[in-house]
């Protein structure tokens, strides 16, 4: 089973600062935990794929405009909150894996070293129709 | 000598003999590359051949003949073959059938997307799975690419042979072009970890120095190349344990490698000999001046800042101003730098390395504030995830510390972007 665990750039649960603001070494400890995360994930053959998307600062919204020209919205957007900030695939035996992942994800070290609890969105990825069936 | 590293060296001559006998790119470029996937799985349990660019060439042929004959057009495709092998085969050097090759595969109908992945398969004799890997693209996606760039150099009607000589400087640039980028493809790529991705670097260099054999006197090849040897010597001291982005202030210049940087200044000193420099000379001949420096402050910065002043009369790149800004910095003060910056608002507006510039230089000014901004605005723009790390971390740093007197900042405060590869 494939679960597309997503993460975006709303609020936290610890109600930590956003991680610009943290000290140099809490953003060193950050980004270890997640490389370590994607490496035990690979190892255990786990891992599809896992990306960090460009900021919301360069989004752009198409619309194809019924006529040929599509309409391409530049932000800033209100929404921002909102938007996708990264993501990883995974590739599972059962969904409770997925949510451990996901809660593996979500345990990622903030400020003082405090799990910052970020909202882990877990969607599983549509398959084709069983051949079995 | 590995198999794999044999076959890459043969791919060009094999696909040389091969359209020599049968004109036809597309297809004789798809026989060699089965002929030297046949290769990769037979001759490690097998032996290599005593003569392996023949085994090669015979295989690939043979592919070619059946292909032909299962053909609906067969005929038409036979005459056409055998007016090929009719003509008079031209006495011609292997190294000539590369050079014709990749300026086949950079030809000016393709785009630098399309011509990269065809050249590193058709001259290079990566696989396309390989190539596919190292843009990390489906194989059947980067299969689609090559087969349309082929289809578009049949379409111009290229015959197989050096460009005239009146359109071979304009030609040669297109390929300098092409090795350049697929060179900065390798250097600053941020591969995730665990990926296993071909060494493009690496690549890039080899093809360089296989042009360069070709053309000895050419000396814009010569600085490309020299260019790419002096940027790599740089890369064991680029990245920390963890991949983290190390910028050439604060990079350990022991690790450089000693070996590719003397061989990059002998070269670009024979190729700076010949008078009028062009825009790779020019940018080797900076990137020496930061290799043979014992620091980055020790270094020849008001050198580099007249090399940077030629460049950008040359190029009017405003990325190149952003180098100038920065050498500017470091000869004159970053005021003289930040100067130089106000021009730019316009053409880069938004551009990450703009803000990132900028930031250096308003933390060599005193400004921790406005730097710090500098940096976060920077970190929220780039594409690169290493890049972005680096500035947040940068920008954290500045944040933290507790004012400081400019004059002891100035030290410590480096720029990545005076690496070459960057630019």
């Amino acid at each position: 089973m494939r679960f597309m665990l997503l993460q975006n750039y709303g609020e936290v649960e610890s109600g930590c600062a956003p991680m610009p603001e943290w000290s140099p070494r809490e953003i060193k400890a950050h980004i270890e935990f997640q490389q370590a995360l994607n490496a035990e994930l690979a190892t255990r053959g786990e891992l599809v794929d896992a990306q960090g998307l460009a900021g919301p600062e360069q989004a752009k919204f198409v619309v194809w405009d019924g006529s040929g020209a599509p309409v391409v919205t530049d932000g800033p957007f209100p929404e921002a909150k909102e938007l996708l900030a990264g993501y990883r695939l995974v590739d599972v035996q059962t969904a409770e894996r997925a949510i451990e992942i996901a809660a593996q994800a979500s345990a990622a070290p903030g400020p003082g070293g405090v799990a910052i609890r970020q909202p882990i969105e877990v969607r599983q990825v549509l398959s084709a129709p069983d051949p079995e069936v | 000598m590995r198999t794999e590293d044999l076959l890459r060296e043969l791919a060009p001559q094999v696909l040389g003999a091969l359209m020599r006998r049968y004109g036809d790119f597309a297809d004789a470029e798809d026989a060699v590359q089965e002929a030297l996937l046949a290769a990769a799985t037979s001759w490690p349990a097998e032996g290599q051949p005593d003569n392996p660019a023949g085994w090669l060439i015979r295989v690939a042929s043979r592919r070619l003949a059946n292909q032909y004959r299962g053909d609906a057009a067969r005929r038409r495709r036979e005459e056409l073959a055998a007016s090929w092998s009719r003509t008079p085969a031209e006495p011609a050097p292997e190294r000539d059938d590369t050079l014709i090759l990749m300026f086949m595969c950079c030809h000016p109908c393709l785009t630098p997307g399309s011509a990269i992945p065809l050249a590193l398969r058709a001259v290079g004799g990566l696989t396309t799975r390989e190539i596919a890997a190292a843009f990390l693209v489906p194989e059947a996606t980067m299969a689609q690419r090559i087969s349309r760039a082929k289809a578009r150099i049949k379409a111009s009607g290229q015959p197989f042979r050096l460009p005239p000589p009146d359109q071979r400087p304009e030609r040669l640039r297109s390929v300098l072009h092409v090795l350049y980028l697929l060179f900065n493809e390798g250097y600053t790529t941020s591969g995730g970890p665990g990926l296993s991705r071909t060494d493009l670097s690496g690549e890039a260099i080899r093809l360089a120095r296989i042009i360069q054999a070709a053309m000895p006197d050419d000396p814009e090849v010569g600085g490309l190349l020299a260019l790419m040897l002096l940027t790599e010597a740089r890369r064991p001291a680029r990245s920390g344990p963890g991949g983290e982005l190390i910028p050439l202030a604060e990079q350990d210049r022991t690790r450089w490698d000693r070996g590719l940087i003397a061989e990059g200044v002998a070269l670009i000193t024979s190729a700076l000999g010949g008078g009028h420099a062009g825009e790779y000379q020019l940018q080797a001949a900076i990137a020496a001046l930061h290799d043979q420096a014992a620091s980055h402050t020790a270094t020849d910065w008001p050198q580099i800042l007249a090399l940077y002043d030629l460049l950008e009369s040359m190029t009017g790149n405003p990325m190149v101003t952003l180098n100038r800004a920065v050498a500017a910095a470091m000869a004159r003060g970053p005021s003289a730098g930040l100067a130089l910056l106000d021009g730019l608002d316009e053409r880069l507006s938004g551009h990450h390395r703009l803000h990132s510039v900028r930031a250096h230089l308003l933390e060599q000014a005193g400004d921790a504030e406005a730097a710090t901004a500098e940096f976060r605005a920077a970190a929220a723009r780039t594409a690169n995830l290493r890049e972005r790390h680096y500035l947040i971390t940068r920008a954290a740093r500045l944040a933290a510390a507790p004012a400081t007197a400019p004059e002891e900042q100035a030290g410590a405060t480096g720029h990545p972007g005076t690496d070459a590869g960057d630019g």
